[in-house]
């Protein structure tokens, strides 16, 4: 799916590429008309008899009548295409965002981190509340509500095919709400600058029928699949006994820091590290090793694991569904 | 004055401003591998014969403000604060005064950090990577302001009542007892 707020996927989306519409066909028009009258007038301009001995002081009243009202309609039009934009603008944000859905079945608490997405599905059944990361699965057809949380510095929430943009601010609480109307993968990301691994701080919204997204939720919210083979247990040791516990949280594990992404369901993610790798082996282990060279800067040290240590940790991290 | 030595003076004025553009520290993200080394600390007072003259240890991360601000970060986030308070001390000792169970220099604040200390400070052996434990060592010591002023942090991200650390006053280090056990 092409990342672009020109073909859009969603209600919220709708209205805004309406007003691009609108707004770029106008302004079209407009362009070409004011560059019609200035060619016209510069051919006007030459056809004139070039010099005049007596210069007249009063000029032609016919022609003086002429150019008063063709500069009076040119600012009525004017004022007019602003006040139709004006109104078309205000409609937009109105329908964007006052507009909000009263009784939504869906709600989910954002908070942009540097540099990746903490997604928590909230329900007023405290074991239907699970936590997941830069990768958004949302029903078809029903409008989600998102509270935007600022972790650390100002980010921004955007998925072009779906909505406009809203800022995740620290210390203040932003709401925003998105609609899909057709299953499908839309990639967004982060629109605020926040550092230096801003260009690498994208998700995914994953949108999908009710039933699918029904089965994925449930899946969601079971604790931490435990290791079944000998090398995923030695994974599991691994990463109880070293670096990776101060920061991730495995639920069902005494891993329960909230510093990094929550690692439960991280085989059944479709990306690493805020969308900017596939999830897979290669990827796991190279990220693992020395995510510095991947994303430069990213809160995530580097691991003196050996390797042996490593792929069991991998095994691990991909048995976790 | 001729006209091409007040242009002289002019450009050498202007010159000076783009000292202002001069790098500060060029920030450092690939760090060595940790390896968990321990430094050469005495925990105790007593020595048969002369005490042993230990090789005075220098830590990068004292020097580098991006270091200090990242073990500021780590503070948090690792929980230090859970038992030091932001520094004010409870449940661990204070680290904003001038009192020092265990050494105030880098390698002894490294020491208790890996090894952890007696009455509950917990050792972080592999799970902090060396690196880290250095910031938090050069962050520890900023605290009392112990770090040159424009290396150590500026800024509190949330309400806080105490001065940042680059505005601590210099406190004298000295050594006291550990508490009774």
């Amino acid at each position: 799916m092409i990342q672009s707020a020109l073909s859009p996927a969603g209600p919220n989306a709708g209205s805004i590429s309406r007003l691009w519409w609108l707004m770029f066909i106008v302004c079209s028009i407009v362009f070409f008309v004011v560059l019609i009258a200035l060619l016209l007038s510069l051919r006007r301009r030459t056809a004139e008899p070039v010099s005049e001995l007596t210069p007249t002081i009063e000029p032609p009243r016919e022609q003086e009548r002429r150019r008063r009202n063709v500069v009076i309609s040119a600012v009525t039009v004017t004022v007019v295409i602003l006040f139709v934009f004006l109104i078309a603008s205000y409609r937009t944000g109105r329908a964007i965002s006052s507009n909000r859905p009263d009784k939504t079945g869906l709600s989910i608490d954002l908070t942009g981190h540097q540099w990746w997405w903490e997604v928590r599905y909230s329900d007023v059944d405290a074991s239907n509340i699970f936590t997941t990361a830069n990768e958004i699965h949302i029903p078809v057809g029903v409008p989600v509500v998102f509270t935007l949380h600022g972790g650390d510095v100002i980010h921004s929430f955007w998925v072009p095919n779906l909505a406009g943009k809203k800022d995740l601010i620290p210390g203040k609480v932003n709401v925003i709400w998105l609609q899909a109307d057709k299953p499908g993968v839309y990639r967004g990301q982060c629109a605020e600058y926040c550092g230096l691994q801003h260009a690498k701080m994208a998700l995914w919204v994953i949108a999908e029928p009710q039933e699918q997204f029904n089965a994925w939720r449930q899946d969601q919210t079971r604790t931490s699949v435990p290791p079944s083979t000998d090398a995923q247990k030695r994974g599991q040791q691994v990463f109880m006994s070293s670096t990776c516990v101060m920061c991730h949280a495995i639920n069902g594990t005494p891993a329960g820091s909230n510093v990094g992404p929550n690692l439960t369901h991280i085989g059944s993610r479709n990306t690493i590290a805020a969308a900017t790798l596939q999830n897979t082996r290669e990827h796991l282990a190279q990220w693992i090793r020395d995510s510095q060279s991947v994303k430069p800067g990213n809160k995530m040290p580097q691991h003196n694991l050996s390797d042996a240590d490593l792929q069991a940790v991998v095994d691990y991290l991909q048995s976790l569904k | 004055m001729s006209r091409s030595t007040l242009f002289c003076a002019f450009l050498g004025f202007f010159l000076c401003f783009l000292v202002a553009s001069c790098k500060r520290e060029q920030r450092q993200f690939s760090a060595p591998p940790p390896t968990f080394k321990s430094y050469d600390v005495t925990l105790s007072d007593i020595h048969p014969g002369l005490a042993g003259t230990p090789q005075p240890v220098q830590n990068v991360s004292d020097q580098r403000a991006y270091d200090t601000n990242e073990g500021k970060r780590l503070f948090m986030q690792y929980n230090c604060s859970g038992c030091h308070f932001n520094g004010g001390g409870g449940i661990g000792p204070p680290l904003m005064d001038e009192k020092w169970i265990y050494g105030d220099k880098p390698e002894q604040i490294y020491s208790t950090i890996v090894e952890g200390r007696p009455n509950g400070m917990p050792s972080f052996r592999q799970k902090i990577p060396d690196n880290q434990v250095q910031e938090l060592a050069a962050y520890v010591r900023s605290m009392s302001g112990q770090l040159r002023k424009d290396v150590a942090p500026t800024r509190n991200d949330t309400m806080n009542a105490r001065r940042s650390e680059q505005r601590t006053e210099r406190k004298t280090p000295q050594q006291t007892t550990a508490p009774p056990q």
